[in-house]
């Protein structure tokens, strides 16, 4: 039986710090566990936008996957398989605590792994931090790294 | 080798106009007398009435396309609205499609070139010259330009141009093109052409230079008589800045202020309506009976009639096929779910806002009535008496100022905001319709846009009424060639809402939270 165990990366020393953390937890499972790095880039489908980003946000979605993929996926990926440890990324869009969530069971994932959220201020006091809404709604175990 | 004759000839009518940036009063009164007398028969072709009567046959004609559409699609505007919404929420989106343009998006950005003076000046000129029964007419007309829109809107998404980058271009130009070639009918090209050129004349005018015009005049109103190339100046700057300098910022707040400015005016009305709630009643009585008696009002019903279906026309623009290039950048695999998205934009435009500021209007007691004769007091101008003598922009701040002493001034800035934003939402569709004509490039994009900055300050400094008449004759023409392409084309859209309302019913489209 695979466990797999996703992480939410960003390419911050927080979230490596997550990733460390889910790599010592996959590594104690042994060969059957695999890690699925998941980075979200935030987007709402409410948010207003103007007629020239909505005729090129198909051609900025494509742009932003690359970008995430070449600078947080790509070297996280080789570095965990010159660890010898199984791993997948992806890049999705969406709020993080939706995405992540659904990434999880998606992939029928048993833990997912995030630093804890960096917001302050206003907004994360009245909404809550992204951190405590996927603790709050995830459908599986979260593990929040400091 | 077409193209070229378009582009000289379009050229040549711009730098007509353009050459009054810099034109004395006497240059403005030749350019005038140019265009009076090269246009007016344009213009009066365009608003001349229907022989024996005095209900201008465009008017007509928008109406009874909609009223086609309407009966052709089986009410579809009244049956499919909570689905409509359903969509709009997210309801059917496929989680894949995570990042790209929503259904939500596609009708702001809509909503944002709509939404505008002909909901503040627009209604008070239909209530001033036809009176409270306008407004019934002004609802009707929303009501049934929600088929328009719906078929309008069902076709640019299916047609739509999705280049190898990943960006679309959509509109009349590439339905009725496509569309007439598919279904073998002849002249689609020449047609879709025609739309261009109207759509460019349209946006430089109606939605250029009658916006900045309409700017200046409520910033002097505030600011005390000023030079109108000041206000232009600075307009085509900010303009230049977001198109030709690619500043996102400046669109952006403009394209997030909207909206809360759009809620805050119906905020406000609520209140205004809710802290008069006694009245209601009488008002929606006075919209009754204005609209079939006219209730004094010059033209009697059919005054009112002409003037509800003609700023309705202004205001929601369906059936222009404007609003059609800014729904086509959706993202969905079912062209048919844009156009259920679409019939909401002049039910929010007209029958949602365009009442609130009615029902503000009336019950403030702006207008004139003489309660033992029981009509409205009419001037020798022809329109309804009002307190102050205001009309226009200037009734509707009087209204709401009446109940909330410093909307006013929210207002003022509520019409300049409305006013960037439409300037962006047509400098937009006019540059689709350039690049429709003279192809895809940077340097055919940047020729429209600088001229559409130069017409910014033409339209603020200088007062060139026979050249906005024909810009307005123009934006209606877009609407002669879009609905003889509907009508060509609803077949398709028939089958589309057939198939797509089947795969509902069994369950093969199904909600996706």
């Amino acid at each position: 039986m695979t466990a797999t165990y996703v992480v939410g990366v960003d390419g911050s020393d927080a979230s490596h710090r997550a990733l460390a953390f889910a790599k010592r937890q996959a590594s104690l499972v042994g060969d059957g566990c695999a890690l699925l790095l998941v980075c979200v880039v935030e987007w709402s489908p409410y948010k207003f936008q103007t007629h020239e980003e909505n005729a090129r946000r198909n051609k900025q979605k494509q742009e932003e996957i690359k970008i995430a993929t070449e600078r947080v996926i790509e070297p996280l990926l080789k570095e965990l398989a010159a660890e010898g440890l199984t791993a997948e990324g992806k890049v999705v869009h969406g709020k993080a605590a939706t995405a992540l969530n659904n990434a999880a069971v998606e992939a029928n994932a048993e833990q997912i792994f995030v630093a804890r959220s960096a917001d302050h201020g206003l907004s994360a006091r009245v909404f809550g931090s992204v951190t405590a809404q996927l603790v709050m709604s995830a459908n599986v175990p979260v593990t929040v790294v400091s | 080798m077409f193209k070229n004759y378009i582009q000289a000839a379009l050229f040549a009518l711009l730098t007509l106009g353009s050459s009054a940036l810099f034109a004395s009063e006497g240059l403005d009164q030749t350019v005038n007398a140019i265009f009076a007398s090269s246009t007016g028969w344009f213009v009066s072709l365009i608003f001349a009435p229907i022989p024996g009567t005095s209900f201008p046959w465009i008017v007509l004609w928008l109406v009874v396309g909609a009223s086609v559409f309407t009966l052709y699609f089986g009410f579809v505007q009244f049956r499919s609205i909570g689905h409509s919404i359903s969509l709009v929420k997210g309801d059917y989106s496929n989680p894949n499609d995570a990042g790209e343009v929503s259904h939500f998006q596609a009708l702001t950005t809509a909503l944002s070139g709509t939404v505008g003076l002909g909901n503040i000046a627009g209604v008070a000129v239909a209530i001033g010259i036809g009176g409270p029964g306008a407004i019934f007419w002004m609802i009707l007309a929303g009501l049934l330009g929600m088929a328009s829109k719906f078929t309008e809107c069902t076709l640019a998404v299916k047609y739509r141009n999705e280049y190898k980058d990943g960006s679309v271009s959509g509109g009349p130009m590439y339905y009725i093109t496509k569309g007439f070639a598919e279904r073998g009918i002849p002249g689609g090209k020449i047609l879709a052409a025609l739309f261009a050129v109207f759509c460019i004349l349209g946006a430089l005018g109606g939605g250029n230079m009658f916006q900045a015009n309409q700017a200046h005049a409520q910033l002097s109103g505030v600011f005390g008589d000023y030079p109108g190339w000041v206000t232009g100046l600075i307009f085509a700057g900010i303009v230049f800045a977001v198109i030709v300098g690619g500043i996102k910022s400046i669109a952006n707040v403009t394209e997030k202020v909207v909206p809360f400015m759009a809620v805050l005016y119906v905020g406000t009305a609520i209140v205004i309506l809710a802290l008069n709630a006694d009245k209601i009643g009488w008002a929606f009585g006075q919209i009754f009976e204005g609209a079939f008696t006219g209730l004094g009002v010059a033209g009697g019903m059919v005054g009112a009639l002409i003037q509800g279906f003609k700023r309705a026309a202004f205001s929601n623009e369906a059936g222009v096929g404007s609003a059609a290039i800014a729904h086509s950048a959706v993202q969905t695999k079912e062209p048919i779910t844009e156009g259920f998205v679409s019939l909401l934009e002049p039910f929010i435009d007209t029958v949602v806002i365009c009442t609130m500021t009615a029902l503000v209007i009336i019950i403030t007691n702006q207008l004139m009535f003489d309660a033992q004769q029981g009509v409205y007091l009419v001037g020798d101008n022809g329109h309804i008496q009002t307190i102050g003598d205001a009309s226009g922009v200037a009734l509707t701040s009087a209204a709401f100022g009446s109940a909330v002493g410093w909307f006013p001034y929210l207002l003022v800035i509520a019409v300049v905001l409305f006013a960037f934003s439409t300037m962006l939402s047509w400098s937009y569709y006019g540059l689709k319709a350039w690049t429709y004509l003279f192809g895809e490039g940077k340097n055919t994009e940047l020729a429209f846009k600088l001229l559409f900055c130069v017409f910014v300050v033409i339209g603020a400094a200088a007062n060139l009424g026979p050249v906005i008449d024909f810009s307005d004759a123009a934006i209606f023409a877009m609407a002669v060639v879009n609905i003889i392409g509907l009508y060509f084309l609803m077949p398709i859209v028939k089958r589309e809402l057939i198939s797509y309302n089947a795969r509902l019913k069994s369950g093969e489209i199904k909600k996706t939270k």
